[in-house]
């Protein structure tokens, strides 16, 4: 299809706060995005169908009551959960950043082994050090081709992008965590990992890894590659002068490493349909 | 005598005797009903309703109670000030606002009218900054406090109509380490006031998503008692959504969350001394955050403002409905009719006064052209918000409260904004201090390294971090500059996509020279703000004033606010720069004493294009470091005394003419391109600032103290190194632009006074060249994060 033609909906509840930046990087690409209120897609307004990809941008949905993510999925898999498993079964993107990627997980959707999971198979649990962190962190794309949101993105590369949550440490359940890990190795569904700046891993050190997250990861994709949920903000490294130092640079340059997540699935839909 | 006579209504009202009341039971009256209102103000009252021929009910005398409070009325800012050289008619009008008036700039749109001064930015659209205290609540219960502290700002911006786009906040605690047992009863420790504090502010900006950009923290015994918090906020409107007219027969709602008890009182608390019974009679003072609410309620507000379906809006902060519906009646000439029981409540049975004076958190007043209605209940539904009709503007200019079809008040709205005179007193004796007296110390190095970690020095970081400072994206210039989080003089944003111009948001607040002398404190704080901003390239900047003081009714009080006004007109019209909004909080007075006198200066200025803006950190060895501005033996209040036990008195002056020379001409620097890095000059003087600097940019450097440029004689390696001199900036220039430099800063006092190097060695060379200073960055760094943590 024609990039012109994508269609991407910006879901928000009451305490989504990262979906104008979202859609910012959205139009910068020439697709039409849509910030739309749920509420809008519960009261038949607005249909899933019509959409190409979905985004769950940051925030604190529903206040992040309970835990991170919890209200609105559930809610979101019981009104709308056939709508959406209709979305991903025909491999249309599905996209979850910070509060997002909480929602991914706690719907089951992530890391999804096998199709969406009745209960969550993995959690982002509160920072270790706790507290809320907001930071410039880098990351390593670990995917071998599978993720449609890194297609665009060489294997081993380094990205830097800030993280602003308390609740991002990926964990999967204490027992079952090395034959998940392997599992979500053997699949491809790794997809970034915290690292120091020369790409070495982190291995869990603080603040290079700036949540205690398991085996460094920052984020994952569903089984298919077309759910991309991470804790990092993409969108707040859209453009050169967001960087942190963009000053000590010659020039500031025109775009920063989060655009290539978007351009990567922008060029997935082109091809795809 | 009865003083309170029940009305024989199905619900709870009381008619207060004040006909046969006398002056004892008058202040009885006032006492018991905790309106805080004083004997010539409980005359006033007595009067208009002996006119009436009645007594006037509790919601009528509450209504009054909140609407003359110092909280909502300034009185003491608006009243008359009786002086050993005479009398002065309104601080406000003969000293802040005199300054805006006078200079009276084509893009000041709207100054101290609105909940927020309005200023413009570019093309159609303006931005609209407040800032506010929150200092009792937060004494009271810190996280709560903070939080409704930042929540009652935000709606102050969306009360013009405006977008939120970031948060602000200067916070003043006493020291973390202050002994349990000087802790008089009733006071909270220094500890848990900050930490509650700090995780409130991030708890509301975050969850609403608000970038909190810019902030300081001070820390000094003179706030163990009272802790100060400001919270501040800039939102963007474009011009054409700002609608301010209401007409007889709009509409009336209530927007937002439920009333509850919670916020029963609050500016009577805030307009009193806190004591031991304190967090006992006014814990219901303190309101309850819930942001997410506000979250939705913008979202709302916004929609309603895009389509101009309102016809005006305000906050419903203090005094709650009481005074947002009268101020607005009496803004427009016009009276209202309520009916108190169609507002939304948490919980069945309260009082029609305290629905009607209640500050329950996350609720604003909207008013609509009944044509609009429909349309924007509609709104308010797919949003998840309340919105409700309560009443409606009449064209009679009386305000007549129902409840359950009963009426329960019936004022003029003139008589409501027509109090009695505040008269106070003033008196204004310059303290002396002891004569700091004390060899120079032989090892500077340490004595660098000591300020770096001293509590008003170091990195705040560890705080910082807990505040997103990058939502929304918009943050060109961040608190933390860069991989070594660098203190950054100030905030930069982009806030329109389609254009490169920037914002430019800072702040000064020198609360230790007002010690000596409140007019130098006020004159350093507007210097420092100004320096901040202009480091990173900011111009045509405005300027918001935040009292905090002790009580205004004790002279010597007063006499230091006088000063401190003073300062603020001559200081801030001689850098040309208006004051478009300000708020004070007086009566911060606990057992220990008032409060440290303390004034922050928060400054907005523009950058033509957010490409060009400058940060602290040193970017390339071999660039040459100047200092530019002159260094005076200026070291009362500083930092360095202070470490040394003193306060001193040779309090930091301002030569303001020359100041605004250097500023203005550094500004065409930066435009034309020849500054690498700069930073201000300020708390620890030019050695704290030379150290930050370096650090932040990962590069030693190589200083002569001798070729610093000197106002006066000095003859002390430490007190040119920690000389709190205002107006001083470093700049870092490229070796290959020092003659375009040096003709640029031509009849401005500058010093090349070292250069940056490859190595990670910081030194510096005394009066004497010899090496008073050495040490690495590692060394100044880990210094610098050891007090909070990095």
């Amino acid at each position: 299809m024609k990039r012109e033609a994508i269609r991407v909906c910006i879901l928000r509840v009451g305490g989504t706060n990262c979906d104008a930046e979202t859609k910012r990087a959205f139009d910068d690409l020439g697709v039409k995005a849509e910030i739309i209120h749920f509420n809008e897609l519960l009261r038949g307004r607005k249909q899933l169908a019509d959409y190409d990809l979905l985004v769950f941008p940051g925030g604190f949905s529903f206040g992040d009551y309970v835990r991170a993510g919890a209200i609105w999925a559930k809610w979101f898999i019981a009104k709308l959960g056939k709508n959406l498993e209709e979305f991903m079964d025909q491999e249309k993107p599905i996209l979850g950043i910070c509060n997002g990627f909480q929602i991914l997980v706690e719907a089951g959707i992530l890391p999804g082994f096998e199709g969406i999971s009745k209960y969550p198979e993995a959690a982002l649990a509160t920072n270790v050090p706790p507290g809320y962190n907001c930071r410039w962190v880098y990351v390593k794309n670990e995917n071998r081709g599978k993720c449609v949101f890194t297609s665009k993105i060489p294997e081993k590369s380094v990205l830097r992008i800030p993280v602003a949550h308390s609740e991002g440490r990926f964990v999967f359940p204490k027992e079952r965590e090395k034959n998940l890990l392997e599992r979500l190795l053997e699949n491809d569904q790794l997809v970034l990992r915290y690292c120091h700046k020369n790409g070495e891993p982190a291995e869990g050190e603080y603040p290079a890894n700036p949540n205690g997250s398991f085996y460094d990861i920052a984020g994952i994709c569903n089984s298919t590659g077309t759910v991309l949920g991470l804790m990092p903000h993409p969108e707040r490294a859209y453009y050169g002068w967001q960087l942190p130092d963009w000053t000590r640079l010659k020039k500031v340059p025109n775009y920063a490493d989060g655009k290539l997540i978007f351009e990567s699935v922008i060029d997935y839909l082109t091809r795809k349909f | 005598m009865k003083l309170y006579i029940k009305r024989n209504v199905p619900f709870q009202l009381f008619e207060i005797n004040i006909l046969e009341a006398d002056k004892q039971q008058l202040l009885q009256i006032s006492r018991e009903l905790g309106v805080g209102l004083n004997l010539e103000e409980m005359l006033a009252i007595q009067g208009y309703f002996k006119s009436k021929g009645r007594n006037p009910t509790d919601v009528e005398l509450q209504t009054i109670g909140q609407t003359w409070s110092e909280h909502c009325f300034h009185k003491t800012f608006k009243g008359e000030i009786v002086t050993s050289e005479g009398k002065i008619e309104s601080l406000f009008k003969t000293y802040i606002f005199k300054v805006t008036a006078e200079l009276n700039p084509p893009w000041c749109i709207s100054v101290f009218e609105d909940n927020a001064g309005i200023i413009d930015f570019e093309d159609n659209y303006a931005v609209a900054v407040k800032v506010e205290t929150h200092n009792h609540p937060s004494a009271i219960e810190p996280f709560g406090g903070a939080a409704t502290g930042v929540g009652g700002v935000i709606r102050d911006i969306l009360g013009v109509w405006a977008d939120p786009i970031a948060c602000t906040d200067v916070l003043c605690f006493g020291p973390l380490d202050y002994p349990y047992e000087l802790l008089p009863a009733g006071i909270k420790h220094p500890k848990y006031l900050f930490r509650g504090v700090v995780a409130g502010i991030g708890h509301y900006g975050n969850n609403m998503g608000i970038p909190t950009v810019n902030g300081a923290i001070c820390f000094d015994e003179g706030y163990v008692g009272n802790v100060v918090v400001y919270c501040g906020c800039i939102g963007l409107l474009p011009r054409d959504k700002y609608v301010r007219r209401v007409r007889d027969g709009d509409i009336i709602l209530v927007v937002g969350g439920r009333t509850g008890r919670d916020g029963i009182h609050g500016v009577t608390f805030a307009s009193a001394e806190l004591t031991e019974e304190s967090e006992e009679i006014s814990r219901p003072a303190v309101q309850i955050a819930n942001p997410i609410e506000e979250e939705k309620l913008k979202r709302a507000i916004i929609r309603v403002r895009d389509l101009k379906l309102g016809s005006a809006i305000t906050d419903l902060g203090g005094g709650g409905l009481s005074s947002a519906i009268g101020e607005m009646a009496n803004r427009f000439g016009l009276g209202a009719h309520v009916e108190l029981e169609k507002v939304p409540l948490k919980y069945a049975d309260m009082a029609p006064w305290e629905i009607y004076v209640s500050e329950s958190q996350e609720r604003m007043l909207l008013v609509v052209p009944k044509k609009n209605l429909e349309k924007v209940l509609e709104i308010f539904e797919s949003e998840d918000v309340e919105a409700t009709p309560i009443g409606e503007f009449t064209s009679d200019g009386i305000l007549r409260i129902h409840y359950m079809g009963y009426l329960v008040a019936e004022l003029d709205i003139p008589f409501l904004f027509q109090p009695p005179k505040t008269v106070r007193k003033v008196e204004w004796i310059p303290p002396k201090f002891e004569k700091p007296n004390f060899p120079e110390p032989k090892d500077l190095t340490k004595e660098l390294l000591r300020l770096l970690s001293s509590p008003n020095i170091a990195s705040r970081e560890s705080v910082i971090r807990t505040y997103d400072h990058e939502v929304k994206g918009n943050t060109v210039i961040k608190p933390l500059h860069g991989e070594n989080a660098g203190p950054s003089d100030a905030a930069v944003l982009k806030p329109l996509n389609h254009s490169w111009k920037g914002l430019v948001i800072s702040c000064g607040i020198n609360p230790n020279y007002g010690k000596i002398d409140p007019y130098w404190m006020a004159a350093s704080a507007i210097d420092e703000a100004l320096r901040n901003n202009v480091a990173v390239g900011g111009r045509r900047i405005a300027l918001l004033d935040n009292f905090t003081w002790g009580n205004p009714e004790k002279p010597d009080r007063m006499g230091s606010l006088v000063r401190a006004c003073q300062a603020c007109y001559e200081i801030a019209k001689g850098f040309g720069t208006p004051f478009i909004s300000g708020k004070d909080s007086l009566y911060n007075e606990s057992p220990l004493g008032p409060v440290n006198p303390t004034l922050l200066i928060t400054a907005v200025g523009i950058i033509p294009d957010i490409r060009k803006a400058v940060t602290l950190d040193v970017k390339a060895p071999g660039n040459l470091i100047y200092v530019l501005g002159e260094t005076y033996a200026e070291l009362g209040g500083s930092e360095y005394y202070k470490l040394k036990g003193f306060v001193g008195n040779d309090v930091p002056k301002v030569r303001v003419e020359k100041a605004k020379n250097l500023m203005d001409r550094l500004v065409e620097a930066i435009d034309a391109g020849l500054i690498r890095s700069c930073h201000d000059l300020s708390d620890g003087g030019l050695g704290v600032a030379l150290a930050e600097m370096a650090f932040s940019g990962g590069y030693g450097i190589e200083i002569h103290l001798s070729r610093v440029p000197l106002a006066e004689k000095i003859e002390r390696n430490d007190f040119v190194l920690f000389s709190e001199s205002n107006s001083r900036f470093l700049v870092e220039v490229d070796d290959n632009c020092k003659e375009d430099f040096e003709r640029f800063m031509h009849g401005i006092p500058h010093g090349l006074i070292g250069k940056v190097v490859k190595t990670s060695s910081f030194c510096i060379y005394g009066l004497n060249e010899n090496v008073v200073v050495e040490t690495s960055l590692d060394e100044l760094m880990k210094s610098w994060k050891s007090f909070l943590g990095g």
